[in-house]
Parts: structure tokens; C-alpha cells; sequence
């Protein structure tokens, strides 16, 4: 039994390994591998893609859904425990699917579950299904994982989404560039983590001058809710809007990724350009997921 | 000149010295010295060459497991032990920071689950020369100066 917790609960052989599960689903997306499964998918607090292509991906692989997506109608309304919770929906599920405002909340739910656990996002914590779609969507595209120059724009503080794809695209010698106001720069413990590894990185203020080089580029939202200082957020909300101009001159291989939802910093005209990708990419999510839904439960 | 020692000898026990003063307290607190029953002597605010000033505790007839006295070196990192029998010091000890760090500090992370839920707190020490840890649930990373031990 594995739970997926964080990104580093998976190493380089691993997510590999779940890549190709991932392109094995895409071809052939309706196994029923997951016949006489329930598989509980526990959402306390909203999302759309997430759930809709986690509980997508239990039924393509035939199995049964349990759970819900609003736990103010649930007994954590009444003041139960999540070690309470967690356990009792252990009983009923082969699997538990959970995302939780709580930061830490899957890795404390994987070690009172008696079955795996994947977590769907624990705050502004780790959301790993979310790192192997995006990596999916990478090697799709460009063929390999190795050797690619990827260019991550806007949040680089608060969103977690860059910070595991950094952590987990470490293992294929990657070049990063970072383009962020200075409020929202890429942690200093992440550089730190690169300089010991020896990657290559360098950080930007500017978009236009700075993504002809892009094999990925990965755009990010302006989270609104991680400000404490609404002032600030209206500072660099509106920072990095990308447009087919600035498209010109890029690489012909490059493709534009993005986790969604998006507001306003991709011009809605990119959307029919060919080297935007972000609507495939979410579609990706439902052949890895069921990749690591196989995978967990020891199927695949 | 005979020295004058400014905490008075033990017979039979554990020094503990080059804590820094201010984390006197803290070294107390998580060795669990204040409901102790041994006899023990402390000074704070001591001259030392190396520290500036520094703190030394002395308890009698009280030995410590390593990983028990580890725990110290979130507060105290370069503390050394004597061992103390019959009035000499016959093993000399340095602290030295464990690889994992359960239930004395604090997670920093108002948010993470280990201050919200009933847990022990959990910690991967990833940097031992100016101690950082990163909590096991939330993996928040924690500098030395931010260290919170807990009450």
C-alpha cells in the first residue's frame, strides 16, 4: 500500500513509471480495472477539475464513488475530528481521494488510514496529482523530460503548483526561469535546493524579453486568497498578461501550461493559438490520475 | 590561584555547559528538568571566551540517553556534557542534532494540522549547522530563529 502525498513521496523510477501508466490510459481510457472498488473521494473544501477528473477516472476504470464536496452536510459540521472521520471512511472505501484546507492534512490522513490515500491538495501545501498531469503534459509535448528549458510566470510564492513541478522536474536536468514581481519571487529554499543539485536558474521582472528560449511555458494565477493585504494583491494582480504577440517569437515547440483557473493573465486570443496547451492539459488529468489510482492500489 | 567554580561541584551527575543564556529556560524545559527530583544547580549569564556569556546546568545523580539530551540542540547546539563520577568528569560529550525531531517544537504554519488536531509535531531536521526543520505534515521549513518550543 502507497499513499501520494507529496511530490518527493514518488522518485525519478516512479513517476516514470506513472507517465507511462498515464499513456497506456490515454490509448485506451475504459478498463475496468477498479470492478467491485469504492473508492471515497472527500473534498472539505470546493474545486472543479479536481474532483470531476479524479471521480471521472474512478469510473473509467469501473469503480464506485463515495464521498462529497462540501463537508459543511458531514459530521465535521458537528465538530468530529479529521482522525475520527478518516477512519471511519477507511472502513467503507478501498481508497480515499481528499483535498482539505488543512495544511498537512493528507500526510496526518495516510497514517490513520488503513487504506492509500491521495491527496487532491492540503492548502497552499503539495498537490501532486496536479505536478504528474503537468509533467504528463510536458513529455506529451515535447517528446522527453530531459534537458528542457521551462519559464514559470506570476505567482512563484504562494503557488504551489510551480513548486513541486520544480521539485519533481529536478530530476531531468531542467533549466528554470523565473519571471515574478518581486513580492511573489520563487522561495529562496527552492534556489537553495537548486544551487546544491546544480541546476541552472535565473529570475526575471520582465515577460516580453524573456521566453523566446521556452521549451514549457508555465503561467500561473495571482491567488487572491493567499494576500493578507488586498493593497498588494491589486499591486500585481493584473502583472503578466500573455498574448499571442508575445507568442511570435518563441520556440515552434513551445506550449503554454497552466494549472486553471484562469483570470486574466492569459489573453483569451491565445486560446486558439497551437502552442496553447492548458485545455489539453486538464483533459490529461484524467489519464493520470488514473494511472495513480492504479498505481497506489498496487493494480498496475 | 585555585578557580572558583561559579556553580558548585556535584559528586555524582551530568554538566551541562555552553548553553547560550537566553536558552537556559528552553534546555530546562525540554529535558523536563522542573519536575525533576535530583538536586541541580544552575548559573546563567557566566563569562565564556568562545559564547560571550553562557549558562551551565549541573544535576546530580541524573545521566542522559543521547537521543534524550539530543533534543536540546534545537536551543543549545553546541552544548557539551561532562559525566561526572566521584567528582571527576570521565566521558566528555558533544550534543549532536538528531535527523528527526518529535514533539518539542512547535510548527510555525498557523494552518498546519499539527496545531489544529490533537498530533505529536514532527520534524526532518534539513540542516544541521544553523539548525532548519521542515514539518513532517505541512512541510513548512523552519529557521533556527523561528524555532517555537513548545509548552
Amino acid at each position: 500500500m502507497k499513499s501520494l502525498v507529496s511530490i518527493t513521496d514518488f522518485n525519478k523510477d516512479e513517476i516514470l513509471k506513472v507517465l507511462d501508466l498515464a499513456a497506456e490510459f490515454e490509448n485506451n481510457p475504459n478498463q475496468n480495472m477498479l470492478e467491485n472498488k469504492v473508492v471515497a473521494s472527500i473534498f472539505f473544501e470546493p474545486s472543479t477539475r479536481t474532483r470531476l477528473s479524479f471521480e471521472t477516472a474512478v469510473n473509467r476504470l469501473g469503480g464506485k464513488v463515495i464521498g462529497f464536496s462540501d463537508s459543511s452536510n458531514t459530521s465535521v459540521s458537528k465538530g468530529e475530528t479529521l482522525k475520527d472521520t478518516i477512519s471511519m471512511i477507511a472502513n467503507y472505501a478501498d481508497l480515499i481521494i481528499m483535498r482539505h484546507h488543512i495544511e498537512g492534512a493528507a500526510r496526518y490522513a495516510s497514517e490513520i488510514s488503513k487504506v492509500p490515500v491521495i491527496n487532491a491538495g492540503d492548502g497552499a501545501n503539495q498537490h501532486p496529482s496536479q505536478t504528474l498531469l503537468d509533467m504528463y503534459s510536458i513529455k506529451k509535448t515535447q517528446g522527453k523530460l530531459e534537458n528542457l528549458t521551462i519559464t514559470m510566470i506570476g505567482d512563484l510564492k504562494y503557488g504551489r503548483t510551480v513548486h513541486s513541478l520544480l521539485m519533481a522536474m529536478s530530476h531531468f536536468n531542467t533549466a528554470f526561469k523565473f519571471i515574478a514581481p518581486t513580492e511573489l519571487q520563487m522561495p529562496v529554499e527552492y534556489k537553495n535546493y537548486l544551487d546544491k543539485i546544480g541546476l541552472k536558474y535565473s529570475e526575471h521582472s520582465e515577460l516580453t524579453d524573456n521566453i523566446s528560449d521556452a521549451d514549457i511555458i508555465y503561467m500561473t494565477r495571482v491567488q487572491r486568497e493567499r494576500f493578507s493585504d488586498l493593497l498588494e494583491y491589486e499591486k500585481v494582480k493584473n502583472i503578466y498578461v500573455l498574448t499571442n504577440e508575445m507568442l511570435e517569437n518563441t520556440k515552434q515547440n513551445v506550449k503554454v501550461l497552466h494549472p486553471l483557473p484562469r483570470v486574466g493573465e492569459i489573453d483569451v486570443n491565445v486560446d486558439d493559438n497551437p502552442k496553447a496547451y492548458y485545455f489539453t492539459q486538464s483533459l490529461n488529468g484524467v489519464y493520470t490520475r488514473m494511472a495513480i489510482i492504479t498505481y497506489v492500489l498496487g493494480l498496475k | 590561584m585555585q578557580k572558583e567554580l561559579k556553580v558548585s561541584a556535584i559528586k555524582d551527575g551530568t554538566a551541562i555547559d555552553h548553553i547560550p543564556s537566553d536558552a537556559l529556560f528552553k534546555v530546562i524545559q525540554i529535558l523536563g528538568l522542573e519536575k525533576s527530583e535530583h538536586q541541580i544547580t544552575f548559573g546563567m549569564n557566566l563569562e565564556s571566551k568562545r559564547m560571550g556569556n553562557k549558562a551551565i546546568i549541573k544535576i546530580a545523580d541524573r545521566y542522559f540517553k543521547d537521543d534524550e539530551i539530543n533534543r536540546i540542540t534545537l536551543v543549545a547546539p553546541h552544548a557539551k556534557l561532562n559525566i561526572i563520577k566521584n567528582y571527576e568528569v570521565i566521558e566528555k560529550k558533544v550534543v549532536k542534532v538528531p535527523d528527526f525531531i518529535e514533539g518539542i517544537a512547535k510548527c510555525m504554519n498557523p494552518k498546519c494540522v499539527s496545531n489544529i488536531e490533537n498530533i505529536k509535531s514532527k520534524f526532518k531536521v534539513i540542516a544541521k549547522d544553523k539548525v532548519t526543520l521542515q514539518c513532517h505534515y505541512c512541510e513548512r521549513i523552519t529557521n533556527q530563529e523561528n524555532i517555537i518550543i513548545k509548552n
